[in-house]
């Protein structure tokens, strides 16, 4: 402050300071995010590492040694001096029964067109700017499931067979694992719902009854549910009735997804604002009209990332069918390991691949899915 | 007022008690319990029907006959000799050892991961991220198949072996080897050593908070703690004569080629079946864990980091006191949930010959036949173990949950 | 209606099935058309599938002949592949109508489970399979060794039982799955690979190269094999046994599926008895009187459905061993149609 009388005039240019360190282009972008200091560059070579010591021999394996052709296990052998890859002929060759299991060829159509159904009425139904969401909705949850049913197991009305029947036992591959997983989610919705609505009643009987039946399937391991459907089912019946094998996982699987279902419903209707919930009584709407006009269809929107992460769950844990002798696709890949024809050291390799690609790619789209569906939501409801 | 006083307990009593909610409600509720007393009269009659005609036994008294079937893996005393509960103990402490290592793992690595998610470097954030993705998506069973048989036929044959840690472990096929610590009398008292070094570090840390909370003063706690648990311990081994030592396993090389290999019975052991689950269990939920450890930090407002740099706290300090503490408390139910989940997940042991509570408990019902008592025996096994664990963590919760104002 | 339905929809009683637990097993098979036959989820020789899902081997030929005894047809049989851990269960519940999934006859299944043993097809009893470089050449010298078997069995009891019994220190790894123990004795998880020595030979094939290994000549157990029913409803279980036994006695007599047709005509009485050209024995149980003439015809006698499958010309190479007749040093040995 003293000087403020002292002039100072710049008699010479000030030095040149070099120029910024560039942030734009790639090496810009090098620099901030990867050697933005020492203890970064350390951390990006051992990251470069890391993904170079996994990734390469993954290629190696997988593309460049894989053998893509041949009819045994010839082909596949590892030749003198190389590594065996990945035997993809032997996919190939096993590829039919890997997605229909062991339906009868000449049927295969059937499934075929069930596949067809139900990726057809599932696209529009997940697209949220696609119409007709409650025709399509009904389609897909009532129509769809009866003319599947009817598809995959036969018809025969009164002596004349329309459908050959097709036994469960011969099921296998996907389509084991999709009919387990989609009939599970699809049928432990309501169920779901329904313990939802009983954990969250006034009621103090339904409300215990919902809170034990969701916590105890909760709380116990599928595998142990899987068993108790196959070994201790049977006895609860009355002599003379059983049920087919795949049904009774069904059972199974839908009782303790809907557990599940319950949880992720309850969330939604716990985010519904009450007063919601007063507007439709001021309106005069009982229960089950102020339910189903005005709660649940701003829950089960609210949920629909949930469900979603419910299903993944169950369209990964539809692998455990295999302990109990069921052929789901990865029961299906191993019971193909027996087989002399292709037996080679990466067969199992491969097929544990091929598997963990199959599930990669449905459950990395559906959540993908999931996310997307949970942005939009987000916005839709920000104030 | 007039009309209802008319005829009081006529009309229109009767057409309330179709409204009212209190009458609606006990009617719906009588119905349910009516309908699930006959649903479980119908299921005893039958079960108890079935049994009797397809003369099966019941009743808890198979538990006590001899299993007659070998265990490879045992925390307890066991042989062939034992009864069938001995086996079912065997399992059951199986699945919680199981259980214990792999949260621990699972723990470590999804932290680990969690944060890189979150790093600034773009290789280690990506890394984190498809290790996440990878992991989530490809089902547990096929990871565990992945670990035991592909992994399996990579590592040495049972006469050969990797060594790492200076000599001291070893790794085939037949598992992973290390030295046992031996305990001989005396050896108590270093137990006793550790156990007293706890305590005292636990009436250490109130000490210090009192004191602190009282004069601002700090105690070097965690230095002193760490400093009790080994020392006291090691202390003792050394006062009482070094009771404890370590039993290597035994590698012959030379006789027949049956015999060669590690001799059975000698040195520590894991087996692969163990370590081919618990890795596959850690590896697994690690990626759940991550993406709550992401969420959790994320959760806390970046105006808690930029308080704590004004402040003057370096990125170490901020972390450990001003983020971490904040996020666990997002952190911890769900982590809870996770926990449990390795658990129950821990069941598909059974695949890969690793006795279980499960895989003991299958081969028990094989050779007995006795499905509703062994099923009852797993339902009420997970049922406990998942309310104990979650009793556990909303007693944690609550105490995360009171630092709050 | 069928067993197969799947009600994709909730509505589940359209898939309970009121099917055959109680007595007239046979009315029931005969109304709906089929036999519901339980098998093994896959074990070359004795009950396997191919590629295309059609199952053949030992166990699923009895299948095929209890078939073509009640109904002619030795087509109309249902397969039910069932894990050991499952396969009494679902004969209990009247899931299937029989279990032919060669599992052993032990007085506690006969006894406790409810159910009866029809007689054995095939007399099996447990052995080791080894790696040939171990240079072993008696089980006596498996000291220590690492065992791979099934769980839930009674291999899993012998093995425990034999080594305890001669005093040498193990390591047991048992699967829930056949296939999931070869595998691990094939990435040499395991230095012995035990079950029904019908079996070792069965899942050798199944190995990267079977070359390389053998089967140790001890047999350490009693295991015979045989098709099970219901207790509960005799007229089955002599179904049951009869099916097995004519297989047998055809056998002996000569009578193969190619010259069953002149051997109709024969003189000698007990092959008319037999093929019900005298008496009525089929009538007696139930069925035609050319009950047997039909399990010859269309399956064969038992001989013949040995050597197709398991014996010395198929890729097991199983010799007839104590499997002969009785007349050939054997075990086997049917009583009389008489």
């Amino acid at each position: 402050m003293a000087n403020l009388d002292i002039a100072q005039v710049r008699t010479e240019e000030a030095p040149k300071l070099p120029a910024p360190v560039s942030t734009t282009g790639v090496i810009g972008w090098m620099r901030q995010n990867l050697f933005s200091s020492i203890g970064n560059t350390v951390l990006t070579v051992i990251g470069i590492y890391i993904a170079y010591s996994l990734i390469a021999p993954f290629i190696q394996f997988a593309l460049i040694d894989a053998v893509w052709t041949g009819e045994n296990r010839e082909a596949c052998l590892p030749k003198d001096g190389q590594h065996a890859g990945a035997c993809w002929a032997y996919v190939k060759a096993y590829f039919p029964q890997f997605i229909y299991g062991r339906y009868p060829t000449e049927e295969v159509w059937r499934v075929n067109i069930v596949y067809f159904l139900f990726a057809a009425l599932l696209i529009p139904l997940a697209m949220p700017s696609a119409p007709f969401k409650r025709t399509n909705a009904l389609l897909f949850l009532v129509v769809f499931p009866i003319i599947a049913y009817f598809l995959l197991t036969g018809l025969v009305i009164g002596g004349n067979v329309i459908l050959p029947v097709v036994e469960t036992a011969q099921w296998g591959g996907l389509l084991v694992t999709l009919v387990i997983a989609v009939t599970g989610i699809v049928a432990s919705l309501p169920l779901g719902i329904a313990l939802a609505l009983g954990r969250r009643s006034k009621m103090p009987i339904i409300k215990l009854v919902s809170v034990i039946f969701i916590e105890f399937w909760r709380g116990v391991p599928l595998i142990t549910v899987l068993f108790m459907s196959s070994v201790m089912l049977p006895l609860f019946l009355p002599e003379g009735v059983t049920f087919d094998k795949l049904l009774r996982v069904l059972i199974g699987v839908t009782l303790f997804s809907a557990a599940y279902m319950a949880e992720v419903v309850r969330g939604g209707l716990q985010a519904i604002p009450k007063g919601q919930y007063e507007g439709a009584m001021a309106l005069g709407l009982r229960f089950w009209p102020m339910m189903y006009l005005i709660i649940l269809p701003q829950a089960l929107k609210l949920v629909i990332p949930g469900i979603v992460n419910t299903f993944i769950g169950l369209f990964k844990d539809t692998t455990l069918v295999l302990i109990v002798g069921m052929f789901d696709l990865l029961g299906q890949i191993q019971s193909s390991f027996t087989d002399p024809t292709w037996s080679t050291p990466s067969q199992g390799h491969t097929g544990y691949l091929f598997a963990a690609i199959v599930f990669f790619v449905f459950c990395f789209g559906m959540s993908r899915y999931s996310i997307f569906m949970e942005h939009k939501l987000h916005t839709g409801h920000k104030r | 007022m007039a009309v209802q006083e008319q005829d009081s307990a006529g009309a229109p009593a009767r057409a309330s008690l179709v409204n009212d909610p209190k009458v609606r409600s006990l009617f719906y509720q009588v119905i349910l319990v009516a309908g699930l007393v006959a649903l479980g009269y119908f299921i005893v009659t039958n079960t108890i029907a079935n049994l009797e005609r397809q003369n099966i036994a019941s009743g808890w008294g198979f538990l006590e006959n001899t299993a007659g079937f070998g265990i490879i893996q045992s925390l307890i005393p066991y042989a062939e000799t034992s009864t069938y509960g001995t086996a079912i103990m065997v399992g059951f402490f199986n699945t919680l050892m199981v259980a214990v290592v792999g949260i621990f793992f699972a723990t470590i690595i999804g932290f680990v991961v969690g944060i890189a998610r979150l790093s600034n470097n773009w290789v280690i954030s990506k890394l984190a991220y498809w290790y996440v993705e990878l992991i989530r998506n490809v089902p547990l069973l096929l990871q565990i198949f992945f670990w035991y048989f592909a992994v399996l036929r990579a590592v040495p044959g049972k006469r050969d072996k990797w060594s790492f840690g200076f000599d001291t472990f070893h790794l085939n096929i037949t598992g992973l080897y290390g030295p046992k610590p031996i305990w001989e009398t005396g050896s108590a008292f270093i137990v006793y050593a550790f156990i007293l070094a706890i305590v005292l570090s636990v009436v250490i840390a109130k000490w210090a908070k009192k004191r602190q909370d009282a004069t601002g003063q700090q105690f070097p706690v965690f230095l002193t703690a760490i400093g009790l648990i080994v020392g006291l311990p090691v202390i003792t081994y050394f006062v009482t004569g070094m009771p404890v030592y370590l039993e290597h396993p035994n590698y012959v090389e030379k006789g027949p080629i049956l015999r060669r290999g590690f001799e059975l019975g000698v040195g520590a052991k894991l087996i692969p079946e163990f370590l081919a689950l618990t890795a596959a269990l850690a590896i697994y939920t690690a990626a759940f864990i991550a993406e709550i450890v992401r969420a959790g930090i994320q959760a806390v407002s970046h105006g808690q980091t930029e308080a704590a740099r004004a402040l003057g706290i370096r990125n170490g300090p901020t972390l450990r006191l001003v983020i971490i503490p904040q996020a666990m408390r997002v952190i911890i139910p769900p982590l809870t949930s996770q926990y449990l989940n390795l658990t129950k997940n821990s069941s598909l042991a059974v695949a890969i010959a690793f006795p279980d509570l499960v895989s003991v408990g299958g081969t028990v019902l094989n050779q007995t036949g006795q499905a509703i008592e062994i099923i009852a025996i797993w339902m009420a096994v997970y049922l406990s173990l998942s309310l104990i664990t979650s009793a556990f963590m909303n007693w944690y919760n609550q105490r995360m949950a009171l630092v709050e104002r | 209606m069928t067993k197969t339905l799947l009600p994709l929809v909730l509505g589940t009683a359209m898939g309970v099935v009121a099917s055959a637990a109680n007595a007239a097993t046979l009315d029931d098979v005969k109304a709906k058309g089929f036999i519901q036959c339980g098998v093994s989820q896959g074990l070359p020789g004795f009950s396997n599938p191919d590629a295309q899902g059609n199952w053949t081997g030992l166990d699923v030929d009895y299948c095929r002949a209890m078939a073509s005894a009640v109904f002619g047809d030795a087509s109309a049989v249902k397969y039910t592949p069932l894990s050991a851990k499952e396969r009494f269960t679902a004969l209990q519940s009247g899931e299937i109508d029989v279990l032919s999934r060669n599992t052993t006859w032990t007085m506690s299944r006969d006894t406790q489970l409810g159910l009866n043993f029809a007689g054995v097809n095939y007399y099996d009893g447990q052995g080791f399979m080894v790696r040939k470089d171990l240079g072993v050449t008696s089980a006596l010298e498996l000291s220590g060794a690492s065992v791979c078997t099934n769980t839930g069995t009674t291999t899993e009891l012998n093995v425990a039982d034999y080594f305890r019994a001669n005093n040498m220190p193990y390591e047991i790894v048992a699967f829930e799955k056949a296939d999931e123990v070869v595998a691990a004795y094939d990435a040499g998880r395991c230095d012995v690979y035990t079950t029904d020595a019908s079996g070792l030979y069965a899942q050798r094939l199944k190995l990267t190269n079977p070359g390389d290994h053998m089967v140790l000549p001890e047999i350490i157990s009693k295991e015979p094999l045989g098709p099970v029913v219901r207790q509960g409803d005799d007229q089955w279980f002599n179904i049951a046994k009869w099916t097995l036994n004519a297989m047998i006695n055809a056998e002996e007599m000569g009578v193969t599926s190619e010259n069953v047709d002149n051997m109709k005509t024969s003189d000698n009485p007990s092959v008319k008895r037999l093929l019900g050209a005298e008496g009525a024995f089929g009538e007696a149980i139930g069925l035609s009187n050319d009950w047997a003439y039909s399990i010859i015809k269309n399956v064969g006698n038992y001989g013949e459905v040995f050597d197709a499958n398991v014996g010395p010309d198929t890729p097991l190479g199983i010799s007839r061993g104590v499997n002969a007749l009785w007349s050939n040093g054997g075990f086997l040995y049917a009583p009389p149609v008489r």
